[in-house]
């Protein structure tokens, strides 16, 4: 008998690294592996409401997000490697070309 | 416990290869407490999706573009004011919010038996609309991430020309070199 | 009151007049514009005689009203005009007066460029004068005292380019306003109480209120308001400032607004008011003592003047000191009999003087004048009459009205007629100073260059270099107001012209003294006439010492005075006084904190600083659009924590 304030608040912990890890890190891709634990978290909290609720919508609804966080993983690496191959870094605060 | 120190691992860790390392222990982790709530599929298809094949597509990428640690570079300052306090903020109201209003409410271990069958019923009755979009949604992005991925002379490559090819070219540009 | 559909014509002709000569006058030959202007202002005058002739007492007075104007609650006021024996006499002065003055205009500014613009303005004048003297109620009134103060700043400054005449004008009618502040009051206090400005109306509130013998009340509030109204128009202490400076404008603007016509404005209110004035006789004594004041100080400061046109300025102030005086003693009839010879000898001595001027090509001060004579004949004729009329002398005009003035000034107390006496030596004893310097002996001036060439003139055979006497065009009005300066005053004789105004002035004013019939009032009456016959004799006798006999005199006399005549010559200082009162500190608190404080610091500031500030926010905001992923990151997270924040908050509510 687990309360369910535990897995909320480790989806909560996790979703926080997650944020935390996007802000500090310089490493594009680190930074893209800080999304996913951010994901990952929310997707913790749904399962977790899914078996509180005894609704299984919750767990169909992680599996979109998971689909989701595939094509968005895909996509997004290979930006990273166009972007490298252009820049020639990895270093995010050096694709500043958006700037004013 | 484990994957809170994944976590964290993750942000402490300067060799991108470590954070993904790190990051696949997160995974497993969670999918031990999705089979810890019952749901079985689920924690199946974490680790075939997340720990099998995206972490695999982010150590493959790590090890093509070389990335090494990472180097001192000039920051947002933005970032560390404002991001970290405010998740900081955010992290520790949702908190205070879940021990304030949680009244104590408990899961049983396995108390939803998320059985595929049960899940494929619903994705396949109630969340058909979802389901073929989320496919369309794949096959664009598949498509997408080769476009992006490869290179340039792959992509402009002109087709074979042909006379009537040639003179509709003519009209449309004249004179103008491709 | 019979209704009479031609009272509102007569101010209307100049007005038509001016109208014409101002828009079209520029392209018109300087015959037309004559025409016009000469035609429209006698028109006028041929209307007042008209109405004159047909003037009855029995049915007077006579009203008009022409249009609807102001309606609000209960209150009303409409273009009305009016017309009773007081409006009559005065009508007639302004418009034959007037008439002459135009008339003289023609040849004295013939040569000017702006010949169209003089004439437009004086029928423009002659307009607002109109109204006022014809106004039913008090607020046509006041349309018409604006009126004059802009026709006299227009034609006081009728040479702009010339700085002194521009400030001059500008003095003219900051200082009118002023005393138009005062009136504006007066005609508040009187829509309060009494809920009209109409004349009949506000006279017959007025008749049942009690005389105010005690204290300050509501009449005399309203006749000390209308008196500084007054004092500004007619160039009384303290806003007589003005006047001396306005002989800046050409001699005729002299003439006819500085010593007919305008200046005689506030006398004609107040005794338009005289009921009011008769019910407080605080306020009534204040005018008399003002009056009386102005007048012996005026005259001092007249006697140290070189310059022609002021020496009649000052003249002009303290006639009009006599005017006030007598109407503040009661004596309305006496004050307006005053004003009606007094606009026949000093339009004359104006314009005869700006003949003098004309003839020496320009020169105005005595000092450079003398024997002229030889040289104008007709103009030291006429202008000799004017002063005899002004000294006071007998059988002249200005004998039975000044003699009048001083006569019902004894009855209420005998310091004004001192005072009034003491004047009169001085006035004339200035004026026949003016005549013996100015044609007296040799002269003294320049040669006189003939800068233009005349058409209108009679060309004489005088000798290149001598001054020379004006045309005809100039010489007949001062014909016509010479023999009205010797007949004028015999209306006063037997007392004809106060019984003519009695109607006017005795409605309710149960004040007024009545006429004395007793033998001893008599041989009184009769000593006191030959004292003020004396005593211009004596001011007679003296400048004839002073100016003819012993030239050099004067000169010794002021270096014994010293200190006290250069005070005397330089006007007493007043000018620099109020100069330091009030212009330099309206002026430079005007700069320093309305121009700069409030102005540049206030409102340019914050228009500027508003627009600086946008883009310092700006400047500043920019720096957020970095292209740096982590600061957008930052700014995510930053915003989600707000939103994650007021969701509990609302939760916890």
């Amino acid at each position: 008998m687990v309360p369910l304030s535990c897995y909320l608040m480790l989806s909560g912990i996790l979703f926080v690294c997650g944020v935390l890890g996007f802000l500090i890190k310089r490493n594009i891709i680190t930074i893209f592996m800080s999304i996913e634990v951010m994901l990952n978290g929310v997707n913790l909290s749904f399962v977790a409401f899914a078996a509180h609720w005894h609704s299984l919508s919750g767990q169909v609804f992680v599996f979109f997000v998971m689909v989701v966080a595939a094509a968005e993983a895909a996509v997004g690496l290979a930006i990273i490697i166009a972007v490298y191959r252009t820049r020639e870094t990895l270093n995010v605060d050096q694709v500043n070309l958006l700037k004013l | 416990m484990i994957c809170v120190a994944g976590a964290v691992n993750l942000l402490v860790q300067s060799h991108p290869i470590n954070s993904a390392l790190s990051l696949i222990v997160v995974m497993a982790s969670l999918a031990v407490e999705y089979l810890l709530l019952g749901a079985e599929f689920v924690a199946a298809v974490q680790v075939i999706v997340y720990a099998g094949a995206i972490m695999v597509l982010f150590v493959i990428t790590i090890m093509l573009l070389n990335a090494g640690k990472e180097e001192r570079s000039k920051g947002s300052r933005v970032a560390i004011l404002l991001g970290v306090p405010g998740a900081a903020i955010g992290g520790v109201l949702v908190a205070w919010t879940l021990l304030h209003r949680a009244n104590a409410e408990t899961v049983a271990i396995g108390a939803l038996p998320g059985d595929p069958k049960a899940i494929a019923r619903l994705l396949f009755h109630d969340f058909l609309l979802p389901f073929e979009v989320t496919s369309v949604l794949i096959l664009i992005a598949i498509m997408g991430a080769v476009v992006l991925a490869s290179r340039p002379e792959a992509i402009a490559r002109p087709h074979p020309s042909t006379p009537a090819l040639e003179e509709t070219r003519e009209l449309v540009a004249p004179g103008k070199e491709r | 009151m019979t209704p009479n559909p031609y009272l509102w014509i007569v101010p209307i002709l100049p007005l038509a007049g001016a109208a014409i000569n101002g828009f079209f006058g520029r392209q018109s030959s300087k015959r037309a514009i004559t025409l016009i202007a000469l035609f429209f202002c006698g028109s006028a005058f041929a209307m007042a005689l008209f109405l004159a002739a047909g003037f009855s007492s029995a049915s007077a007075p006579y009203y008009y009203d022409l249009a609807h104007w102001l309606r609000s609650g209960s209150f009303q006021v409409d273009f009305s005009f009016y017309l009773d024996q007081l409006s009559l006499v005065m009508l007639l002065v302004v418009t034959g007066v007037g008439f002459l003055i135009h008339i003289y205009s023609v040849g004295y500014m013939w040569d000017d460029d702006g010949y169209y613009r003089f004439m437009s303005y004086l029928n423009l004048f002659m307009f607002f004068m109109l109204t006022l003297v014809l106004a039913k109620n008090y607020l046509v009134m006041f349309i018409g005292w604006e009126g004059v103060g802009l026709a006299s700043y227009l034609l006081i400054g009728y040479w702009f380019t010339k700085d002194s005449a521009a400030a001059a004008g500008k003095k003219a009618f900051i200082v009118n306003r002023i005393g138009d502040f005062g009136f504006l009051i007066a005609l508040f206090l009187m829509i309060k109480h009494f809920g009209s400005l109409d004349f009949t109306r506000v006279f017959a509130a007025v008749q049942s209120l009690p005389t105010e013998t005690v204290g300050v009340g509501l009449l005399t509030a309203i006749g000390l308001l209308l008196m500084v109204g007054a004092a500004g128009k007619s160039a009384q202490i303290p806003l007589y400032v003005w006047l001396p400076d306005a002989m800046e404008g050409p001699t005729p603007v002299s003439a006819l607004i500085h010593a007919a016509t305008m200046v005689t404005a506030g006398v004609y209110m107040v005794a338009r008011s005289h009921m009011i004035f008769d019910r407080a006789p605080t306020a009534l004594t204040v005018v008399a003592i003002v009056g009386t004041l102005t007048a012996l100080f005026a005259a001092t400061i007249g006697i140290a003047q070189t310059d022609i046109k002021k020496v009649l300025a000052y003249s002009t102030v303290s006639q009009l000191g006599y005017m006030f005086m007598a109407c503040g003693v009661g004596a309305f009839s006496a004050g307006i009999f005053h004003l009606m010879t007094h606009a026949f000898f000093k339009g004359l001595l104006f314009l005869a003087a700006g003949s003098v001027i004309h003839g020496v090509g320009g020169e105005q001060d005595m000092r450079k004048m003398g024997g002229l004579r030889v040289y104008m004949p007709w103009t030291f004729m006429t202008m000799g009459i004017a002063t005899l009329a002004i000294a006071g002398i007998p059988p002249f005009a200005g004998f039975w009205s000044k003699d009048e003035i001083l006569w019902k000034a004894a009855n209420a107390s005998w310091v004004y007629w001192v005072i009034g006496v003491t004047t009169a030596f001085i006035t004339s004893f200035y004026m026949f100073r003016l005549m013996y310097m100015t044609f007296g002996g040799e002269y003294r001036g320049a040669p006189v260059e003939a800068a233009h060439g005349h058409d209108v003139h009679a060309h004489d055979n005088h000798g290149h270099g001598d001054p020379h006497e004006s045309p005809w065009v100039m010489l007949g009005p001062l014909v016509v107001l010479a023999f009205l300066s010797v007949v004028g005053g015999f209306v006063g004789y037997g007392n004809h012209f106060e019984h003519f105004l009695a109607p006017v002035f005795q409605q309710g004013a149960d004040v007024v003294a009545q006429e004395a019939s007793s033998s001893a009032e008599k041989i009184t009456e009769y000593l006191l006439m030959g004292v003020s016959i004396s005593v211009a004799g004596l001011g007679w006798l003296l400048a004839y010492l002073l100016y003819s006999r012993r030239p050099q005199l004067p000169a010794r006399i002021a270096a014994a005075l010293g200190g006290l005549y250069q005070a005397v010559a330089h006007k007493y200082y007043i000018d620099e006084l109020y100069n330091v009162l009030f212009v330099k500190p309206l002026i430079d608190g005007s700069t320093t904190i309305l121009w700069h404080g409030l102005d540049q610091g206030g409102i340019d500031a914050a228009v500027n600083d508003s627009a600086t500030a946008a883009r310092h926010v700006s400047d500043n905001l920019r720096h957020m659009q970095s292209g740096n992923l982590r600061s957008y990151a930052g700014w995510v997270a930053a915003g989600a924590a707000v939103v994650i924040a007021y969701m509990v908050w609302m939760g916890v509510r």
